[in-house]
């Protein structure tokens, strides 16, 4: 709710500026707009349909079966990985993770889930190449997801 | 044969759908369910968000962003880039495109990372659910840690994409206040793309 309030207002004065400062320009920004979201369309339905798949697969109950049967650095690699493909909003993401830490899982391991679940998508993928590129997008991904893996290895160690 | 391809992995996910509801339809019924529920909230915040990153091409010059996010805007431009993303703005995927167009306008790759990066990982909101779950000293270690990382990886990125630009994506990303007719002055030398240097 507050993202499309804010979302909206913003829209709102920057449209009222545009048509106060000139009609001209406000239906050219209205082209680009129509046309970008056209470019981008098959890659957000693509995105859609992937968001379904993945969450109708991996139920809640599914991720800590996966997350909290093993222990060790297998588990949170398993979990790097499961953070790394899923898209969770985080309302649900923060209360599961905080479940399993307090039902035996490691700090490593859930930091490591929490940390892809929020620097790596994949799922979202399709969407950044299309809008940012191939290289940009496998560059700020697989480093995104070595740098989880270092940061959950500090915070296994720092928060024993 | 283009429009194919581009098509092609709707069809592929519409066909992984069509196969779950033989094999498991309890995941079939629940993905539908999902795709649906995000399918409305994008069609909600999609439209509005291009309209957004259309006024923000044609508005604001290229010189502006040039001087707040370029490359040389130094430590203000990251304040800046990291203070956006963390505003409470929405899923990632709606800052894709707008990150495009500030990258087509003159940011530098470091600061776009680094919006990107506290977008999806330092919301202010998100961060506020965090706290509640799993502690601040969890939650405080996270934020530095992660903005530590994203700063390196920010650098990183800026060097290597700078040593080997991506020519497909600047291909298909012109400029579009260049657009001819559009009267948009432009700084930019007829043929040359973002992200190339403009030092030799």
């Amino acid at each position: 709710m507050a993202t499309i309030l804010t979302i909206y207002s913003l829209l709102g004065l920057g449209l009222i500026t545009s048509l106060l400062k000139s009609r001209e320009k406000t239906a050219a920004a209205f082209k680009i707009a129509g046309k970008a979201l056209l470019k981008t369309a098959p890659s957000l339905l693509t995105v859609l349909g992937i968001v379904g798949l993945t969450l109708g697969l991996m139920t809640p109950e599914t991720i800590s079966r996966l997350v909290g049967a093993e222990a060790g650095w297998m588990a949170t690699l398993f979990a790097a990985v499961i953070g790394a493909i899923t898209l969770i909003p985080s309302i649900v993401a923060f209360p599961l993770a905080g479940s399993l830490l307090r039902s035996g899982a490691t700090v490593m391991t859930i930091s490591a889930f929490v940390t892809t679940l929020v620097m790596v998508g994949v799922v979202t993928a399709p969407m950044e190449v299309k809008t940012l590129g191939k290289k940009f997008t496998l560059l700020r991904n697989s480093l995104g997801f070595i740098a989880a893996l270092l940061i959950a290895g500090i915070m296994g160690v720092l928060l024993k | 044969m283009k429009t194919i391809r581009t098509f092609l992995a709707p069809i592929a996910i519409s066909l992984v759908f069509f196969a779950l509801v033989f094999i498991w339809p309890e995941a079939a019924t629940r993905s539908a369910q999902v795709t649906w529920d995000y399918f409305k909230e994008m069609a909600l915040i999609m439209p509005a968000i291009f309209i957004l990153m259309g006024l923000m091409e044609i508005w604001i010059p290229k010189d502006k962003i040039q001087q707040w996010l370029g490359k040389q805007s130094g430590f203000r431009g990251a304040a800046l880039a990291f203070a956006l993303g963390t505003l409470p703005t929405g899923p990632l995927y709606v800052a894709f495109p707008m990150t495009a167009s500030l990258i087509r306008k003159g940011a530098s790759i470091t600061n776009m990372i680094l919006f990107l990066g506290s977008w999806s990982a330092l919301k202010i909101p998100q961060l506020m659910v965090e706290i509640k779950f799993l502690g601040l000293p969890f939650t405080a270690l996270r934020f530095i840690l992660t903005l530590t990382a994203l700063l390196l990886m920010g650098l990183l990125i800026d060097k290597i994409l700078h040593k080997s630009p991506d020519l497909e994506w600047q291909k298909s990303n012109p400029d579009p206040a260049r657009m001819p007719g559009m009267g948009v002055k432009s700084g930019m030398k007829p043929g040359m793309m973002p992200g190339q240097d403009k030092k030799p």
